[in-house]
């Protein structure tokens, strides 16, 4: 099967500095693939690129066997879900505003969309009772899961998540880390989850890709990274996030 | 329920987007409030002090009698505002003095004849009665009691008494024939200069601020205060008398109405008027005086008291209400503009600074000479509208910038078209930002509104301003009182409005 989305030599820098070298990167269907690595290390460039905020200065991507352009970015983007760190919820429409904001202007109509908030609710494991609720009046775990919800809408192709578990309290995270993983093995989803947390990138990751200093440093199963690392980083890396585990 | 849960919702996002047209509407009531005068009628201005006033109705009296409609512009500033509006078009006549014709209008350095003066000013078009018999020239006076214990009788001996402190209108300050030849010509020693408004020097002087001001010949303060007009021992002033200027394209009727006018009012007689003016803070009624048989007719009889109050408010609200909403359909898109930032949003939010600091009294001035402003409700509105903008405009683009780039970007990563990304996103995330512009540019417009009258524009300035000229505080605070309160319940309505207009999820 070919890959959902590739990356083909594709660099990005700022006036200040280069954020990502030339980057070659295919990312599988139905499949999790996350990208790890320290601050800085340009995996927000990468995912930045990939939704079209920012664009490349050479090279291509390719959603869906597809060049991505200027002309066609817009409509890719309703094909694509974005969660991040803080939920990015609108804080003056309501839970349910916020998630059918999207299917109310490609005018779906309020029946399907009812149908398909109830069934989101079940699946993320949010009640209904809530929807009328402001994001201030929602703990940051039910945002994450609004936030969920609202990406989840259009039923994308793909789904992004750029540090959604990184502002929760531990107890929230495992309990939204397990009902993640069970939501993307229903909907056989496809999912680019960017973290800096290895424990979190060995428990959603079937493809994981370390980076460092704007380049892709490996690309493999969490066993490829320990037992035939590419680069002296890559156990620096394990290590240093073991060391504080067994802390 | 789910059912009317999603209505209630459709209908709050709607009310939002409609928060622009609500406004446009809501301020739009006035215009249709504002009646401008008929064509037909003869327009009489007058300057900024009683006598003006009193000869501005004597004219307008005298033009209804022979069946001419006429209106009287009250106090619509000095000379050069009554001179460009003359010019204009704006009015039709104004009574001024020969010698500020000569000094200010033509600026010519001799005095002239009076048929020298009327050439020189066919070529504006403008035609000149001859004098109506008075000659109110300008005069220093003071306090008697001080005059008599410093033995100063002439503008001269004011040389021996250099400690005396001076307080002059600002005109005077700045006239060819004012301080500066009158300084040199008498070679007066005196540092200590302020300038100070006509009617307020009145009571610097009485309670001794200031020893010496100027004065009109004529005027009615000098008997009442106890003063003394100092002799101009060098003859510097010039002949002042009054005439009437009006304009030559006028029809012969109105202008041989005028000229019924010519050597009709002597010292003596103007100074009467000028003391009934002040007495009974009626003009009409000091000008009726003058037709003797027709005073107190009902057709001039003044308004009552909460006739004229309804009618200064109601002009108020229409100043400040149609400049606010110019303010807001000009102000949010310059705003949103501004917001983007870079050359041109720098240049927005300067101008607007630039217009906020330029004094509101100069601001109108400036606006005067041009055509389609001149002396009228347009150029009140035109300045309202102008200090309106700075508020809005700013807090429109701060309001937008400050909206955190991780919600930006959420809006664009969901596929959101920039238009509604704009009106169902970052205006209501920046309505409360907005709505607090608008709330200050308002309260502004309401306080600023009352220098309308400066303009003939009305308002609640204008028994501020008549007020000031009669010395009589009363009057003020019939304009000040109302002005204050407008401002109050203008602020209240805003309030309001917030909890209307804001949306709940950003007021929790």
């Amino acid at each position: 099967m070919s890959a959902l989305i590739r990356l083909v030599h594709v660099s990005k820098g700022y006036a200040d500095a280069t954020a990502l070298r030339s980057t070659n990167l295919a990312i599988e269907r139905g499949k999790t693939t996350v990208v790890i690595g320290p601050s800085g290390c340009g995996k927000s460039t990468l995912l930045r690129l990939i939704i079209g905020l920012i664009e490349p200065d050479s090279g291509s991507i390719e959603f869906d066997g597809a060049s991505v352009t200027a002309d066609n970015v817009a409509a890719l983007r309703r094909r694509i879900g974005y969660v991040i760190q803080e939920g990015g919820l609108f804080p003056h429409l309501t839970a349910r505003a916020n998630v059918v904001l999207m299917a109310r202007h490609v005018g779906k109509s309020q029946e399907e969309m009812q149908s398909r908030l109830l069934e989101l609710c079940e699946l993320t494991r949010f009640s209904d009772n809530l929807l009328p609720r402001y994001p201030v009046e929602l703990s940051g775990g039910q945002r994450q899961r609004v936030s969920l919800m609202r990406a989840l809408m259009l039923s994308p192709q793909l789904l992004l998540l750029d540090e959604p578990l990184g502002a929760l309290d531990p107890l929230v995270r495992a309990a939204l880390q397990k009902d993640l993983k069970e939501i993307f093995a229903r909907l056989r989803q496809t999912v680019l989850f960017v973290t800096h947390d290895l424990a979190e990138a060995i428990y959603f990751g079937d493809e994981i890709v370390l980076m460092n200093g704007g380049r892709i440093v490996q690309k493999g199963s969490v066993t490829d990274l320990r037992e035939k690392p590419a680069d002296p980083f890559v156990l620096e890396f394990i290590n240093a996030q073991r060391g504080l585990a067994s802390l | 329920m789910n059912r009317t849960r999603k209505g209630k919702q459709s209908s709050r996002s709607l009310l939002v987007s409609w928060v622009p047209y609500f406004l446009l509407i809501l301020s739009c009531i006035p215009v249709f409030l504002i009646n401008s005068s008929s064509a037909a009628e003869i327009v009489i201005g007058s300057k900024k002090f009683t006598e003006s006033y009193v000869l501005g109705e004597i004219a307008k009296r005298t033009l209804t009698e022979a069946a001419i409609p006429a209106e009287h512009r009250q106090g619509m500033g000095g000379t050069i505002i009554l001179w460009q509006a003359l010019r204009g078009g704006q009015i039709d006549a104004y009574p001024e003095y020969t010698g500020t014709i000569g000094q200010e209008i033509l600026k010519s350095d001799h005095a002239s004849s009076l048929d020298e003066i009327r050439e020189s000013l066919a070529k504006f078009g403008v035609g000149m009665t001859n004098p109506l018999g008075f000659n109110n020239t300008y005069a220093l006076v003071m306090r008697r009691s001080e005059a008599q214990r410093l033995g100063v009788r002439t503008i001269s001996d004011l040389r021996k008494h250099p400690e005396l402190k001076i307080g002059f209108t600002h005109e005077f300050l700045d006239r060819r024939d004012g301080w500066r030849p009158l300084r040199e010509r008498y070679a007066l020693p005196q540092q200590n200069v302020i300038g100070i408004d006509h009617a307020l020097g009145y009571s610097a002087l009485a309670n001794g601020s200031i020893d010496v001001k100027d004065a009109y010949s004529t005027d009615a303060k000098i008997e009442e205060n106890d003063l003394v007009a100092l002799e101009d021992d060098l003859h510097f002033f010039p002949n002042y008398e009054g005439v009437l200027l009006f304009r030559l394209n006028m029809s012969a009727d109105a202008i041989a109405a005028l000229r019924r006018l010519e050597g009709t009012l002597d010292e003596k007689g103007m100074t009467r008027l000028n003391a009934e003016a002040e007495r009974t803070k009626n003009y009409t009624r000091a000008a009726n005086l003058y037709f003797e048989s027709g005073a107190g007719s009902p057709n001039t009889a003044g308004e009552s008291f909460p006739q004229k109050l309804a009618r200064w408010t109601l002009r108020h609200l229409q100043l400040a209400g149609f400049s606010l909403m110019l303010s807001v359909i000009f102000g949010i898109p310059l705003g949103i503009v501004a917001s983007r930032g870079g050359a041109i949003g720098q240049a927005i939010l300067g101008f607007a600074s630039i217009v906020q600091t330029i004094p509101s009294l100069a601001l109108l001035a400036l606006l005067v000479p041009f055509p389609f402003f001149g002396i009228s409700v347009r150029t009140a509105i035109a300045a309202l509208f102008l200090y309106g903008l700075l508020p809005i405009v700013r807090n429109t683009a701060s309001g937008l910038q400050d909206i955190p780039r991780s919600l930006r970007e959420s809006a664009i990563a969901l596929g959101l078209s920039p238009i509604t990304r704009l009106w169902e996103i970052y205006l209501p995330m920046a309505s409360r930002s907005i709505l607090s512009g608008i709330k200050t540019s308002a309260v502004i417009n309401v306080g600023t509104a009352t220098l309308a009258a400066l303009i003939g524009a009305g308002g609640l300035g204008e028994p501020i301003l008549s007020g000031l000229n009669l010395n009589d505080h009363v009057t003020i605070l019939q304009g000040a009182i109302p002005a204050a309160l407008l401002a109050l319940l203008v602020q209240w309505f805003f309030d309001l409005l917030d909890r209307v207009l804001i949306p709940k999820g950003l007021r929790l």
